[in-house]
């Protein structure tokens, strides 16, 4: 297939998606769970595509995500409530500081942006540091950005510890898709782009890479500062999508869960984390819910099944996929039309091996 | 003025301790394998909630030994389940291991516990009240740093005298070479967790002591503390680890005595980012070249 | 896969089908883990109590069952969210709960989302109906609250310097903290406030600076799990000052955290079990201690013995109104329920209740009581109202 049909099998196969949500948002109630899961599981996505970026394509072992994400989600949120509700939820700073309400795109918009300084910042010493000590510098430093923001004396701005609401919302199922895709769609153009090759050098051999002339240092800042512009997006969306925002949530588990999703649908498959968050939000808001209540046969009662043991199985099944099947669903394979033709070369061993 | 700061100093040696003696565990870890083993908190915490359910059953003289029993088997377990068979995968896959196991035992203790806050027992002696000077505490604060020091010399005994330190020695200074040299690296590494799993068990009767709730995720915090502190000591210098311990609970309770809490933890990530950046090996680490 | 998914619609159809049978649902919104596990757990009891009282409702001619559909939202504003949607996609006409602000105002975005009204229980922060059309509640306020206590403080112990501890995070404690502060100082006395961490379990540092600083008094309002941890390490440095909260210490760990030490422990809540001036609260009393007393599994929810904790009297009235609600709204759609429910009355017994514009309950009435170091129970010392605040 040429390069310029390929684009276009898999521009419609992205249409047929959108078709498809729109026809379920139409279908099915509002309240349902399959609704929910479509939302969350397409903010989630960006998410870990823009984790993957970091640890999957360029090799760096990030743990700073819900630290961005936090950042994003603030500046979101902080910026985009409504003058007059700015009472009611400032009670203890007496309206806050701010007296102005940001559109919502141009608050999404510095969310990334924030976050992105915020990389920048810390970038410059922590990316000299080798892989796990990156890990556990990142970490330290979303810790770090989680107390600076329940500082009381921030509290004008941030509102403490307590929670900020009646920001802009979404409603369509459809909003989050679109956001999603279009920063995906950037990530995968980036990915494909020199630079996308440069950072796969990187995080291939990173000794090879700097001889063959590409700047270490400048490459690693690039990447780890556009995964965080999309992680802080990301962090924005969901704020979006609970309604209500609380810096408690965004703690280190967050980043794990976002790093299981990435491992579960590969390290280095953008279409790979894609599906994976979606599996990981149905089975853990949706298709496992019914292990956490307990069920009757009959007079008998299932044994186990009571509350919590749904994380369990769940923790189970991540366990077995990073021991048994390291490289997720995906591996660094796309599932695309390139890569389904391969697949189906591959499995049903007809036609020519011509791409 | 002493009068004001030494409460806190109390508080905070008593603490670096405990961190001490989690910290231990996971530079003995690091120092072979190179694995942040995440789930090393969490073997502290179950160890917490092993006693709250065995001490609900036997005495106590049955139950402190049968902790630490069940605490070791687990993180044996841990390492051969969930560690070994990665030992050729990249470090980030055992590194992503390591967070999974972490991940499944908050699960499975939030499961078992309803997810409920326990109550720790109280242990006699150590659980008394006593008074010092201008502060009154619990005799586990004088305890902890007398047995952390103990203990701690005790291992570096073994480590320096005995064949099985000295096999741990030459594993964690080359890997391929030791495993020519016929040293059973399997096993040597399960000392390993053992060791570091035994004095996680013991931290966790003296933690839980000064702190009397078991919560599923109460390990994280201390756990990513003890690591920090083993960092900062220089990763893989057991005496590296107690000094950095001590000093990490020193400083946050004086960051306490301050007025600054909303940054006691805060302050512990600011002061490991500080020394990576100054002094990567860390204040006793040895020198490292990145073999190519 | 597809069969697993296939068995679990399939369960899942059955379940629907099951329901359909002339069932209105009524959701229980409430932690079973947590910090506030243990409050939630009473919650519940006092809802299901309340449930085996008026099993079915007649709503336009109609006799329903009632069905309780229980979630746990983890007493995390995140998890909330995530279990309010499930209330929502099961279809229930209106929800109970919950033990705790911050989890109540995350959800209630959710319910005024899909226009499904709520009765707040035991939350005591003004947010959680100022900020959301769809919350309605049975409890007083923290203003309120924390004016109570600073009261006490003053007037009955005489404080002049208060050490107020607040929980980084839980809008529940910051915001209670703040009304005592705010009250305390306008009757003339000096506030030292400090916050502590999430899953914090070191308090001796706080203890040691309430001390330090000349405190004569303690004001902590904090989930029940940093509780017995405050008591704990509050009386092992021999402290002098009585130690108090709000209506979240009225539990049992609070009273097994206080039993055998030297420590005047006390706390504000809305319902006292020895009440006896209340015909409606003396058969509760009496019925909720046998319902308990026949289900051990219920006695063990309850924290192993039978004292009446007043959360689950707050859900014993907050069912009873959303009975009420349904039966005035002549229909189990949501949004009907919601139209009917500000005109709803209920001599309750916690106090009878009726809705302001704000769409919470006029209570006027607060209990204080404190632990007894030896009976490991609670001891009423007083009541106040209103009007003795002036």
């Amino acid at each position: 297939m040429k390069k310029n049909t390929k684009t276009i099998v898999n521009l419609v196969l992205l249409a047929l998606l959108f078709l498809a949500v729109w026809v379920i948002e139409r279908t099915s109630s509002a309240s349902s769970m399959l609704i929910t899961v479509l939302k969350k599981g397409a903010i989630y996505a960006l998410i870990a595509v823009s984790m993957n970026l970091l640890n999957g394509f360029t090799g760096l072992f990030s743990l700073g995500q819900a630290g961005f994400m936090l950042v994003g989600a603030y500046t979101y949120a902080v910026l985009t409530i409504p003058v007059a509700k700015r009472v009611a939820v400032y009670q203890m700073y007496a309206g806050g500081a701010i007296h102005f309400q940001l559109p919502w795109l141009v608050g999404i918009l510095l969310a990334g942006a924030v976050a992105a300084l915020f990389a920048a910042l810390i970038g410059y010493p922590v990316l000299r540091l080798k892989s796990d000590y990156l890990a556990i510098a990142t970490l330290g430093f979303a810790e770090i950005i989680r107390a600076i923001i329940q500082y009381e004396k921030l509290g004008p701005i941030t509102n403490g510890s307590l929670l900020l609401k009646t920001y802009p919302t979404f409603k369509s199922t459809l909003f989050p898709f679109a956001a999603a895709a279009i920063c995906i769609g950037i990530i995968v153009l980036l990915i494909n782009s020199t630079y996308g090759r440069a950072f796969k050098a990187i995080r291939d051999d990173e000794i090879a890479a700097e001889a063959m002339g590409i700047n270490l240092f400048r490459h690693k800042q690039m990447a780890f500062i556009i995964s965080s512009f999309f992680a802080g997006v990301g962090g924005a969306l969901l704020a979006m999508y609970q309604g209500t925002l609380q810096a408690n949530a965004f703690k280190a588990a967050m980043t794990y869960e976002i790093l299981l999703i990435v491992v579960i649908g590969g390290m280095g498959s953008v279409t790979g984390s894609v599906l994976a968050s979606f599996l990981f939000i149905a089975c853990s808001e949706w298709w496992l819910r019914f292990l956490d209540a307990e069920q009757f046969i009959g007079s008998f009662q299932v044994p186990l099944l009571r509350s919590g043991f749904r994380m369990v199985v769940f923790s189970v099944v991540i366990m077995i996929v990073v021991l048994f099947f390291r490289r997720g669903i995906m591996g660094d394979k796309e599932f695309d039309v390139e890569g389904i033709s391969k697949w189906c070369r591959r499995k049903f061993g007809k036609g020519g091996a011509k791409a | 003025m002493f009068d004001k700061i030494f409460p806190y100093l109390l508080a905070g040696v008593s603490v670096g301790g405990q961190y001490a003696l989690i910290a231990v565990g996971y530079t003995m870890v690091y120092g072979i394998l190179r694995l942040i083993n995440f789930a090393h908190g969490d073997i502290f915490t179950a160890a917490g909630f092993f006693m709250v359910y065995i001490s609900a059953t036997m005495p106590l003289y049955l139950a402190i030994p049968l902790v630490t029993v069940l605490t070791v088997a687990l993180g044996f377990t841990v390492e051969r389940v969930a560690y070994k068979p990665l030992r050729t995968a990249p470090r980030m896959s055992i590194m992503i291991s390591a967070i999974g196991v972490s991940y499944l035992l908050q699960n499975l203790m939030w499961y078992i516990t309803g997810g409920l806050a326990k109550q720790y027992p109280v242990l006699p002696w150590i659980s008394d009240s006593i008074t010092l000077g201008s502060a009154s505490t619990k005799v586990v604060t004088i305890v902890t740093p007398i047995l952390t020091i103990v203990l701690v010399t005790a291992l570096v005994m073994l480590i320096q005298r005995t064949k099985i330190g000295m096999a741990m020695r030459a594993v964690s200074k080359d890997f391929e070479t030791a495993e020519l040299m016929g040293i059973k690296i399997n096993s040597v590494i399960s000392t390993t967790f053992i060791i570091g799993s035994f004095l996680a068990a013991v931290g966790s009767m003296l933690y839980f002591t000064n702190y009397t709730t078991v919560t599923p995720t109460i390990g994280a915090m201390p756990g990513l503390k003890a690591f920090v502190a083993a960092v900062f000591g220089g990763i893989g210098s057991i005496p590296g680890a107690v000094v950095g311990a001590f000093i990490i609970g020193i400083a946050e309770n004086l960051i306490r005595a301050m007025g600054y809490t909303t940054f006691s933890d805060a302050f512990t990530f600011a002061l490991l980012i500080l020394i990576l950046l100054v002094k990567p090996t860390g204040l006793f680490g040895e020198k490292t070249s990145e073999k190519v | 896969m597809k069969k697993v998914l296939a068995i679990v619609l399939a369960m899942m159809l059955v379940l629907c089908s099951a329901a359909m049978a002339e069932t209105v649902k009524i959701g229980v919104f409430e932690p079973a883990s947590g910090d506030n596990g243990a409050g939630g757990k009473q919650e519940v009891l006092g809802i299901e109590y309340a449930n085996s009282l008026t099993p079915t409702v007649e709503i336009g001619g109609t006799t329903y069952d009632v069905e309780l559909v229980v979630v746990d939202n983890q007493s995390q504003t995140d998890k909330a969210v995530s279990a309010a949607q499930t209330l929502a996609s099961e279809g229930v006409s209106i929800v109970l709960g919950s033990y705790g602000s911050g989890v109540s105002m995350a959800g209630g975005d959710v319910f005024a989302e899909h226009q499904i009204p709520a009765i707040g229980c035991s939350c005591t922060n003004p947010s959680v109906t100022l900020l959301c059309d769809y919350y309605w509640r049975v409890c007083f306020l923290d203003p309120f609250q924390g004016t109570v206590m600073a009261n006490f403080a003053k007037e009955e112990k005489g404080a002049t310097k208060a050490y107020v501890l607040t929980q980084l995070g839980d809008d529940y404690s910051t915001g209670l903290g703040f009304y005592f502060q705010q009250a305390f100082e306008a009757l003339g006395g000096e506030v030292v406030a400090e916050t502590f961490n999430e899953g914090n379990s070191d308090f001796t540092a706080f203890v040691t600076k309430a001390m330090n600083e000349g405190c004569d008094f303690m004001f902590a309002p904090s989930s029940t799990t940093s509780a017995s941890l405050i008591i704990d390490q509050a009386a092992s440095a021999n402290v002098t000052f009585p130690v108090t909260a709000g209506d979240t210490w009225e539990s049992s760990v609070i009273l097994d955290a206080a039993k055998g030490k030297n420590l005047e422990v006390y706390c504000s809540t809305f319902f006292d079990e020895k009440d006896e001036s209340s015909t409606v609260a003396a058969e509760f009393v009496s019925g909720f201690k046998g319902w308990l007393n026949a289900n051990p599994d219920k006695m063990t929810n309850n924290g192993g013995n039978d004292i009446v904790a007043a959360v689950s009297a707050l859900g014993f009235d907050a069912y009873n109104v959303a009975i009420e609600a349904l039966k005035a709204a002549g229909s189990t759609d949501s949004q009907a329920v919601a139209e009917a429910l500000p005109a709803v009355t209920l001599d309750g017994v916690t106090g009878s209740i009726s809705f302001d514009e704000n769409g919470d309950a006029k209570k006027d009435m607060a209990y204080i009581k404190q632990a007894n170091n030896e009976t490991g129970a609670f001891d009423f010392i007083k009541t106040q109202s209103v009007a003795d605040l002036g």
